[in-house]
């Protein structure tokens, strides 16, 4: 039996540039996370999220010993930084916008949540300072 | 040096801030590694240069060695740093200048030049291909006349200059891990083909080079419970001689060095992660193991490389148009309608006003600016919209009319839009292009040079 969950629940996440490619790496939880996205989180599913977004191809690459694989998407910054019309022009919230794919997973990992924010801490700053 | 080297990565980009430089300082460091230069800084640094001879270089410059140089001068620390941009020379005599503001002498200050292929580029393009890497592009469709041209140096002429008993290293372009991987080799005496070693450092580099993003900066998942994030430090490396590395941070400073806040940057801005191409060893970076020890360190060891390629990567830059842009904002109801609707009724006046876009960008804040076609569709009205219009003329003056036909849709179109001006204050900004390309070391390393001057 498999469940269907947001990739946000179970992975980290971070995007980087280089002219008009963007790469975001997807941090797996642990081991049985990283079997299930290596199963499910493909360069063709991938490409199929973003659509429009990015306009060339999406390799995938793999890197067991952080449990990661690394996505690198050409087409993926408007024509890059400098050049781009975007306000995102570096593709920094591309990450993201990965994880919020959904993919099936195992059930015993269906009731995995991604932990909630906390920022009492922030609030009390700030109504510190009002 | 015998036993281990400490390196702190004290800048990851120009503009970043020199106060976290003090912590890395008092907690102690041999080497003070400062990576100023973003693809694009160089553009930035062309255009200062091309107002006044003396400028081409990050000026924040005196602002980190007024910080390092009571360490440097004290004999606790050197100072390596790309911050010459376009112009180390001029970097270097803003480096002598801060010294002697302060009072410091007896220190050597290495200049390190060659990695500008301006001066050259005729010669090269007659020489090699300089297609586009990306693309594939021939040289011959360049889109005009290239605004700067740098080869990515590695980390051999930065080790020269500290063999020839530099304090501080001052260059232009150069790999950011090269910045790192420098004094390592220096000090460990490394050969220059031992792979395994040259990939260990450069791993190490590409972990410190981006600041805090190491340190608990730019961290997915449980980033609110990062430590002190208005006190977030900067990295520091301990680097023995057989290449491994603990990953760790100043003593009592906030923030956290953790295997995830590892390996968060282990993948930034990286491609494929088994051959991370660097000008001095192909790197593995899939080959290292990462042990969490606890109390902010993380062991590195294992990393595996291969012999450098034969070339070293080099960018150029185009212009490419002008850009402007503009926001109007709606609230509840039908705001994101009345968002959609005023960016058509904009760009339906620029028309009829005669003015040539030739390429629009409409993003819906508050709906999917940022996440386009991955925001799932929903039937929920947002409370508020932001639309931001983006636009690409072919010259500043008629970006700059553009702008214009926004400011009268706040009495002209649907209800309650106020407008405000964004993106250099309304002004129109130069878009770049950029052509990344490949050039034989063997037609840049002959123009390889080191300066060094006494103060």
């Amino acid at each position: 039996m498999t469940a269907r969950i947001r990739l946000h629940e179970i992975c980290g996440y971070r995007a980087g540039d280089k002219g008009d490619i963007s790469n975001v790496a997807l941090f797996a939880e642990d081991a049985a996370v990283y079997d299930v996205i290596c199963a499910e989180v493909t360069a063709d599913r991938v490409k199929a999220h973003f659509g429009s977004m990015v306009t060339g191809t999406v390799i995938r690459y793999e890197a067991a010993n952080v449990l990661a694989l690394n996505f690198v998407m050409d087409g993926a910054l408007g024509g890059g930084g400098p050049r781009s019309l975007r306000a995102d022009s570096l593709g920094k919230t591309l990450g993201g916008a990965l994880v919020r794919m959904e993919i099936d997973v195992p059930d015993e990992l269906s009731a995995r949540r991604a932990p909630r924010p906390d920022v009492r801490w922030a609030e009390e700053i700030l109504d510190g300072a009002e | 040096m015998s036993g281990t080297v400490r390196i702190g990565g004290g800048q990851g980009f120009y503009g970043d801030t020199p106060r976290s430089v003090q912590g890395l300082l008092d907690d102690g460091i041999d080497y003070l590694c400062l990576e100023a230069l973003a693809e694009l800084t160089l553009a930035i640094l062309q255009k200062d240069r091309q107002k006044d001879e003396t400028r081409g270089y990050t000026r924040d410059l005196p602002l980190y060695l007024g910080a390092a140089l009571p360490a440097v001068a004290a004999g606790r620390t050197k100072v390596i740093t790309n911050a010459g941009g376009i112009n180390p020379t001029a970097a270097a005599r803003a480096a002598v200048d801060t010294a002697k503001a302060l009072g410091i002498s007896g220190i050597r200050i290495a200049t390190v030049l060659g990695d500008d292929l301006m001066p050259r580029l005729d010669d090269i393009a007659g020489t090699t291909s300089l297609v586009h890497l990306d693309t594939g592009a021939a040289f011959s469709e360049f889109p005009g006349a290239p605004l700067f041209a740098a080869a990515y140096l590695g980390a051999r002429p930065i080790a020269d200059a500290l063999a020839q008993g530099a304090d501080i290293v001052i260059t232009g372009r150069v790999a950011d891990a090269a910045l790192f991987l420098a004094p390592l080799a220096h000090e460990h005496r490394w050969a220059w083909d031992d792979w395994d070693r040259l990939a260990a450092g450069t791993l190490v580099g590409h972990l410190l080079e981006c600041s805090g993003q190491s340190a608990g900066g730019n961290l997915s998942r449980d980033w609110w419970t990062v430590p002190n994030p208005w006190d977030l430090p900067y990295p520091i490396a301990e680097v023995d001689t057989d290449g491994t590395a603990v990953i760790t941070k100043p003593k009592g400073s906030g923030g956290r060095v953790s295997f995830d806040t590892v390996r968060h940057q282990l993948l930034y801005e990286v491609h494929d992660p088994a051959a991370y191409l660097s000008p001095d060893v192909t790197a593995d970076f899939t080959s290292a193991t990462f042990d969490d020890l606890g109390d902010d360190r993380v062991r590195v060891t294992g990393v595996r490389g291969l012999a450098a390629t034969d070339t070293y990567k080099a960018l150029l830059a185009h212009h490419a148009g002008w850009a402007g842009e503009a926001r109007i904002a709606f609230s509840w109801p039908e705001a994101d309608a009345k968002a959609t609707a005023t960016a058509a009724i904009f760009q339906k006046r620029v028309e009829l006003a005669g003015l040539q876009v030739d390429e629009w960008c409409v993003e819906l804040w508050g709906v999917d600016a940022l996440g386009g076609p991955t925001v799932p569709p929903t039937d929920a009205e947002p409370p508020e919209c932001v639309a931001r219009v983006a636009w690409r003329c072919p010259d500043a003056q008629t970006a700059g009319l553009v702008a214009r036909e926004m400011v009268p849709l706040t009495l002209s179109a649907p209800p309650a839009g106020f407008t405000g001006m964004g993106r250099g204050g309304g002004r129109p900004t130069e878009l770049l292009g950029i052509w990344p390309t490949l050039v034989e070391k063997s037609l840049v390393d002959p123009h390889v040079s080191v300066a060094i001057e006494e103060v």
